[in-house]
């Protein structure tokens, strides 16, 4: 018996590490590397490390040190992981989820534990309005806000009936809310599909059926890539437009090839945007990794550029958190996209574009910009949070 | 079966509950509280290996759809506390009753059939209750639901980590030792024996359907209660909860643990779940090793790792 | 029209499950083994043909690619962990190959990177054909429908002419007598393995220019496939091909037809969602109706 104890004893203390003060201030990302979507978290980790390894294991001129963990997309997983950084690694900083549904199980525990989250992606309604909390901040998009743009320019290209196809879940549906309110025209058909679908062809006859002017989609990763092959297949690309949420990434862009071509999407940030911040954020991706970033990318910089502004104005001090959170408020750094400044529920008020999927000169798939659709844009759910 | 009979059976079973019983004031001497939770979640999922231990490693029954029974409890505990954490003592039987309600619907139509039929319709039944939670706008879809806390029962704070854990150790004790008891009554020959040889006991005019039914039934009951602690521990239900590669990993526990033994799918539980945290923290390629580990202890460990640690071979 | 085209639509989709589900239902049949990382060789399949057509140029060379590298790596998989799980039950095999999809996973992030593939339809294969008037059909689809016609007959020919042929069936239903004869046992099951894998591959690689190429992309035509086998009768390839036109007719028809059939009684918005939702559990809900009337599926193979 007392072999066992021994052995059971020896496993669980193995990774015994004290956490001892005047070290590098310690980032947790929790981040989606495995599952099919493992390359967005993949493209925000990247995003964030360049920022540390720019700044030569600095942010804002204090030493970091970044955790990183993969939460399979599992909110049971990323609670495990946020309870470990947090108990064992006392960290006071996270960031990294992809995911709603994993933000939604990590956050509402570990900001009442007085941690700071800052979301590089994952944005729900829930934690914009009456769930919103003085530590969340996001530094992408709320969920729906993409799909206002899109709304938006549908209206304004004089669209007036719209066909819509999205997956029937939360996310999905909020999307389509999202177009509905600032879509102006009718709606030729409405259909919702199994989340993770793999074949549309029975979308697609219907589709063409219904003779829409344009088409709204929202599917993201791997549906997205199957839909709009199969839209291409179907001898439908460039007959009927297709409109959608940033769904068709630069990744993405590279499985889908030049069946993406005329897609339109949304965005707050494009890789041609000409600030230096963003020249020379783009030109450092390039030189690291080897491929152009991404929209995911720039929000994991942006977020590191963010953290590092405050860090910078508690000089590293991670006690003092409301000097750290008012600084955070201010959002004081160079962000790649431009403009850029919290709303009181600390989401974006940002300016928003679309692009078009286009060939480029050298045969490549790339996202053009077409245009500013909204300026100075707040979410749909600010007004709703209670904070001052 | 008859292992944890056996004196080093006993000794290890004691020497295991006892490192439990100790393991909080443990970690904190070692500053790993975070370990409490993991281990608390290994414990919950021991409770649903075991009932899957039940009608698998005792009945024959291999059920490849649990995950489904762990969802309806979670996702019970988590629609009751739309409105404020609840009581426990409302909600935790409700989330048995409900998963007992659905086994007893699912187990009508699948203990019809045998072997591998058995394995799939399980799974579609799985399958169907992960579709309907998962577009239903009321269980929050697939972002899932949100709890506001833990549930309430009187006289214990479950907030407290560690009354928690006690809880769900106390609560794994009791229904282990119901099912040693169970298991070694005539209701538990009866089941064994339908495993072995269905026709035989059927000759002899015993009502076998009836018993794997109602140990169908216990199991979907139990593994119910699981899924409330579950959705107790992460203060939080979601889809994930009721995927099929969940009701895998739930299998998984047993067979590393070791089927038809007692304390072996709770052995499996701590190993897979431990194993996963471990390896997840020195790569991010984890599942490339722990897939040929698993395939390793089928090849090598028959039986699996109680009978090995406890000194056993199988016995059948 | 649209009846047809959409009906159209399952058979295609019928098709592919049948490519599947032929290799898984074999390997259960004659080697009365479980595979659940069937799924894997779909995979395998989709990413080998992807990177050679890449490379290359040409969906053929994929093609001729991908099926030897699924067809190989099946037999692999065979002779170092499968072999030895003939004799033990369901559960140890479930263990094993679910291990082997953890495995598998991880293998493709680790060598092609998280990032979907690119796979595009060949030149020759794309666009539509006009089937009737105002009917358009992608030819891509059409050759699906084909290869798996082709497949059929070519399963049909090899174990209703060929010696080797009859060897697997006999070894089906009596391992003895056949090891017996002098047929060396090991090396059948090892190339039944291989066939049933090569399939996999196969529509793993007609899959690559519809769906997207990513890791984990058998599971979710996995858990169909298993549905298909189930309803036609597990080890029955010709329960298999059966099945699997019945479940894609029921999945694609039920997404298609579901909502607006809803819509007569109920307002659009909630028909949308419960459509939606009736129609994901589509294929389920079949299979258990279908189950609790023919328990043994719609071709049962004794199992002995």
């Amino acid at each position: 018996m007392n072999r066992y104890l021994a052995a059971v004893l020896c496993c669980l203390l193995l990774p015994l590490s004290m956490a001892v003060a005047g070290e590098p201030v310690k980032i947790g990302m929790i981040t989606t590397l495995s599952t099919k979507a493992g390359y967005l978290g993949e493209e925000i980790r990247d995003g964030f490390r360049l920022a540390v390894d720019l700044g030569q294991g600095r942010l804002g001129g204090i030493p970091v040190e970044l955790l990183v963990a993969d939460d399979g997309r599992s909110p049971e997983k990323g609670r495990q992981i946020a309870e470990r950084f947090i108990r064992r690694d006392h960290v006071r900083i996270l960031t990294g989820t992809v995911f709603s549904n994993v933000a939604l199980a990590v956050v509402p525990k570990v900001v009442r534990q007085g941690v700071f989250f800052i979301s590089p992606n994952a944005g729900p309604s829930r934690l914009a309005g009456e769930g919103c909390s003085a530590n969340f901040f996001n530094v992408s998009w709320q969920t729906d806000t993409l799909s206002e743009v899109i709304g938006q320019y549908a209206t304004d290209q004089g669209f007036d009936n719209v066909y819509i196809i999205a997956p029937n879940y939360v996310a999905g549906r909020d999307n389509v809310a999202g177009f509905r309110r600032y879509y102006r025209g009718g709606i030729a058909g409405e259909v919702y599909t199994a989340l993770g679908q793999a074949d549309y062809a029975a979308e697609i006859a219907a589709l063409r059926k219904a003779a829409p002017d344009a088409v709204y989609f929202f599917l993201p990763g791997g549906m997205g890539i199957n839909f709009l092959k199969q839209y291409a297949q179907a001898g439908l690309q460039g007959v009927i437009p297709l409109m959608g949420p940033a769904a068709t990434d630069g990744r993405l862009l590279g499985a889908v090839g030049e069946a993406a071509v005329g897609v339109v999407n949304s965005a707050q940030w494009s890789s041609e945007f000409d600030n230096p911040a963003n020249r020379r954020f783009v030109a450092a991706f390039r030189k690291m990794y080897g491929r152009t970033p991404t929209l995911f990318a720039s929000q994991g910089y942006d977020a590191a550029l963010l953290i590092g502004s405050a860090l910078r104005a508690v000089g590293g001090d991670m006690n003092r958190s409301d000097a750290f959170r008012a600084a955070l408020e201010k959002a004081d750094f160079p962000s790649v996209r431009g403009r850029f400044r919290f709303g009181r529920n600390h989401f974006p008020i940002q300016d928003y574009y679309v692009r078009q999927v286009v060939k480029s000169g050298d045969g490549g798939i790339v996202n053009r910009l077409l245009g500013r659709v909204f300026t100075d844009h707040p979410d749909a759910y600010a007004d709703r949070c209670p904070l001052q | 079966m008859a292992a944890e009979t056996t004196r080093s059976g006993l000794v290890f079973c004691g020497g295991c509950f006892l490192l439990l019983l100790v393991l909080p004031p443990l970690l904190d001497l070692a500053g790993q509280q975070y370990l409490l939770s993991l281990a608390c979640r290994a414990l919950i999922y021991g409770l649903a290996a075991s009932s899957l231990n039940l009608i698998l490693g005792y009945g024959g029954m291999v059920s490849l759809g649990h995950a489904a029974f762990v969802g309806i409890g979670a996702y019970t505990v988590g629609i009751l506390a739309r409105s404020g954490p609840g009581s426990g003592l409302v909600a935790w039987p409700l989330a048995v009753v409900l998963a007992m309600l659905f086994a007893l619907l699912t187990g009508a139509v699948s203990l019809r059939t045998r072997g591998m039929h058995f394995i799939m319709i399980t799974l579609a039944f799985a399958q169907m209750v992960y579709f309907f939670f998962t577009s239903l706008e009321t269980c929050g879809g697939t972002d899932g639901i949100p709890l506001s806390g833990r549930n309430l029962l009187p006289g214990l704070d479950l907030n407290d980590d560690r009354v928690f854990y006690y809880l769900c150790l106390g609560l794994l004790t009791l229904l282990l030792f119901l099912l040693h008891r169970l298991i070694h009554a005539r209701f538990g020959r009866v089941l064994v024996g339908s495993r072995e040889n269905e026709q035989r006991l059927q000759v002899l005019g015993l009502a076998t359907f009836g018993h794997r039914l109602l140990a169908y039934c216990l199991a979907g009951g139990i593994a119910g209660l699981a899924g409330a602690l579950l959705a107790n521990l992460g203060e939080y239900v979601s889809p994930s909860m009721l995927h099929w590669t969940r009701s895998g990993e739930i299998m998984v526990m047993v067979l590393l643990g070791g089927t038809g033994t007692l304390a072996g799918p709770v052995l499996g539980a701590f190993v897979l779940l431990f194993l996963e945290d471990y390896l997840a923290m020195y790569t991010e390629h984890w599942m490339a090793i722990l897939g040929p580990v698993l395939i390793l202890v089928v090849l090598f460990a028959r039986g699996g790792l109680y009978p090995l640690l406890a000194g056993h071979g199988r016995q059948r | 029209m649209l009846v047809l085209e959409q009906a159209l639509n399952g058979l295609q989709l019928g098709v592919m499950l049948f490519l599947m589900s032929a290799g898984l239902t074999l390997v259960f049949g004659i080697m009365r083994v479980i595979n659940l990382a069937h799924g894997s060789f779909y995979m395998i399949g989709a990413y080998v043909a992807a990177t050679v057509a890449m490379r290359s140029g040409s969906f053929l060379l994929g093609l001729l690619a991908a099926l030897p590298a699924a067809g190989i790596a099946g037999m692999v998989v065979e002779l170092l962990v499968l072999r030895r799980l003939y004799r033990r039950d369901h559960l140890d095999q479930v263990l094993a190959t679910f291990g082997l999809i953890f495995f598998f996973n991880e293998l493709t992030r680790m060598i092609w990177g998280r990032q979907p593939l690119f796979m595009d339809v060949p030149s020759w294969l794309a666009g539509s054909v006009e089937l009737l008037p105002g009917i358009h059909y992608p030819l891509y689809r059409l050759a699906i429908l084909l290869a798996g016609m082709v497949v059929a007959l070519f399963l049909y020919l090899l174990f209703s002419r060929t010696r080797l042929g009859m060897q697997i069936r006999a070894g089906a239903t009596s391992r003895e007598i056949v090891g017996a004869l002098g047929v060396n046992i090991r090396l059948l099951y090892t190339l039944v393995f291989g066939l049933g894998t090569m399939l996999a591959g196969l529509a793993g690689v007609m899959a690559g220019p519809i769906l997207a190429v990513e890791p984990g992309m058998g599971e979710s035509i996995l858990i169909l496939t298993f549905v298909v086998i189930v309803i036609g009768g597990i080890g029955s390839v010709r329960g298999a091909l059966v099945g699997a036109i019945l479940v894609g007719l029921v999945d694609t028809l039920a997404r298609a037809f579901l909502p607006g059939l809803l819509r007569l009684a109920l307002d659009t918005a909630a028909a949308d969602r419960a459509g939606a939702a009736i129609a994901s559990m589509s294929v389920y809900i079949f299979m258990a109706l279908f189950l609790a009337f023919r328990p043994a599926g719609l071709f049962p193979v004794s199992e002995s």
